[in-house]
């Protein structure tokens, strides 16, 4: 049986930052176990959106709806009790420089069990940390290590497994390929694949990389000045028909985004 | 007139700037404190914060104070030999040490030292997004960065102080006993017979101020720290400035309050 109430339900989110409207009334609504990527230039506000959704930035008007309830409205305790339930990927993995690995793979974990008052023991948490590095492809071994000593990939994996250490319902990526080389992007879009389907998250990316929103997305939507200009099934990204998204997808100069250059 | 009129509205944007700032911090030191009552605590954190400043800053201050007391032994002697008053050099360093050089020259080391580390180290996880990973993972920011470190700069720079306050009155003996031929007993003597108990727990008390205003500052501008590298050598510079600024000004109230009959 198909369920029809969306998992996130975005309705009229609009955030400015002084005289600059980055969101300008969006709607989105995320189905329960479908990823949506979002794609859109530097500077488009897909960032924004989800800062807005995990409550990092306040949004100015609109609803959020996780699960039917408006996040926005929650006091903040029952709010930290829903974003308990979203895992993040951050873009530079932001992986804590003061903790070894498992300790940042095991940080969520071992906050939710002092939250509960069922605290892991540290040995149990570095075990589970172990089995997420396993999950993302790393070896254990690698959880005695600082984050300082990891390559570019292999902080995005230990990101990864942090996000998905909580088996969250919901999972957000902020662009989870840059800065890699086109093959490690592809190992991380498989592992996040991966991790969804197994988890059966709802996941929503953001990316301006067509390989891999077409790799990670059931659906995808395009940010374009403050407005969702289009949504539809990531498949079809190349082909659209939006003149738009096709100008966007394909990287050609001319057509009708311009860009902001000063000349 | 119009120049007079940028002047004035120069004057009203800093003003507004220095009121809103004094609030903000105002309200980052109460929420702050507020989550010390409000379970979970850090332990860890806090201990390594207590480590880092309270052990870690012990050579810089231990040599601060033994200089600054062998130094005003000395500056003492060559204006009270005048007088013939070489008598009052103990009471005058040990006075001098326990009731303001110990605190602020503890305090000023520890503002350079660590509200500057602190700041730059809260301001790299701003712009890293390790502060807003902590919010994914039900972490407050506030009660996980900031609160230990507030509660271990005050808890550390009191015991900093009372090794300074020890080690710059040795400072003094050793200069007076060695460089001016003191006798031993009599420096010692006259030592104790100067310093009252009120002396060394007033230095320890603004020891206590002092180090909760250095850690806020190097909290408060690192958390609100912007704009990536040049960010957080900006926080960092503000960090230690101001705390430095407040260490002497609230130096002054505190003196005014306690010592001035």
């Amino acid at each position: 049986m198909i369920q029809s109430t969306p998992k996130i339900r975005i309705r009229g989110l609009c955030k400015a930052f002084g005289p600059k409207i980055v969101l300008d009334g969006i709607d989105l609504d995320v189905m329960p176990g479908t990823s949506m990527v979002i794609i859109g230039g530097s500077g488009s506000g897909k960032s924004v959106l989800l800062r807005c959704i995990l409550g990092l930035i306040p949004a100015d008007a609109g609803t959020i709806e996780i699960d039917g309830v408006n996040v926005l409205t929650l006091p903040p305790r029952r709010r930290e009790e829903v974003i308990e339930t979203i895992g993040m990927l951050f873009q530079n993995g932001a992986l804590f420089d003061s903790l070894s690995v498992w300790e940042n793979v095991a940080f969520g974990l071992l906050a939710a069990g002092r939250r509960h008052g069922r605290r892991p023991s540290r040995a149990e948490a570095r075990a589970t940390a172990g089995r997420m590095l396993e999950q993302v492809g790393l070896d254990p071994s690698v959880g005695a290590l600082s984050p300082a000593e990891l390559s570019g990939g292999m902080q995005k994996r230990v990101g990864l497994a942090r996000a998905i250490a909580g088996q969250p319902d919901i999972l957000f990526f902020d662009e989870p390929t840059t800065g890699l080389d086109p093959i490690m992007g592809a190992v991380i879009d498989g592992l996040i694949v991966d991790c969804v389907r197994k988890l059966g998250s709802t996941a929503i990316a953001i990316t301006h990389d067509m390989a891999s929103a077409q790799r990670i997305g059931d659906q995808a939507a395009m940010l374009y000045k403050g407005k969702l200009i289009w949504q539809g099934p990531a498949a079809s990204l190349l082909n659209s028909g939006n003149p738009m998204v096709d100008q966007f997808t394909h990287g050609r100069r001319e057509g009708p985004i311009s860009m902001e250059l000063r000349r | 007139m119009n120049a007079v009129l940028d002047f004035i509205a120069a004057l009203g944007r800093a003003a507004l700037n220095l009121v809103r700032t004094a609030g903000a911090l105002t309200l980052f030191g109460l929420t702050a404190l507020s989550h010390l009552v409000r379970p979970p605590f850090y332990w860890r954190i806090f201990f390594g914060a207590l480590i880092e400043i309270g052990f870690f800053s012990l050579p810089v201050v231990a040599l601060t104070a033994l200089f600054s007391g062998g130094v005003i032994a000395l500056q003492s002697y060559t204006g009270f030999a005048q007088y013939h008053a070489q008598g009052a050099i103990a009471g005058i360093v040990v006075l001098a040490v326990t009731r303001e050089l110990g605190p602020v020259m503890a305090g000023l080391m520890v503002a350079g030292r660590v509200g500057a580390a602190m700041a730059a180290e809260i301001g790299t996880m701003r712009v890293t997004d390790q502060i807003d990973a902590l919010t994914t993972l039900s972490t407050n920011p506030m009660k996980y960065l900031v609160t230990p470190r507030l509660l271990a700069g005050t808890i550390a720079l009191p015991c900093l102080v009372l090794v300074a306050d020890m080690l710059g009155v040795m400072g003094g003996f050793i200069v007076s006993v060695v460089k001016l031929d003191f006798s031993a007993p009599a420096y010692i003597a006259a030592t104790f017979a100067a310093v009252k108990t009120i002396d060394v727990t007033v230095g320890l008390a603004k020891a206590a101020v002092f180090g909760f205003l250095i850690t806020l500052m190097g909290c408060y501008h690192g958390y609100t720290s912007r704009g990536g590298a040049q960010g957080v050598g900006s926080a960092t510079t503000a960090a230690v400035v101001a705390a430095s600024i407040l260490l002497l000004a609230s130096d002054y109230l505190l003196t005014d309050v306690f010592f001035s009959q």
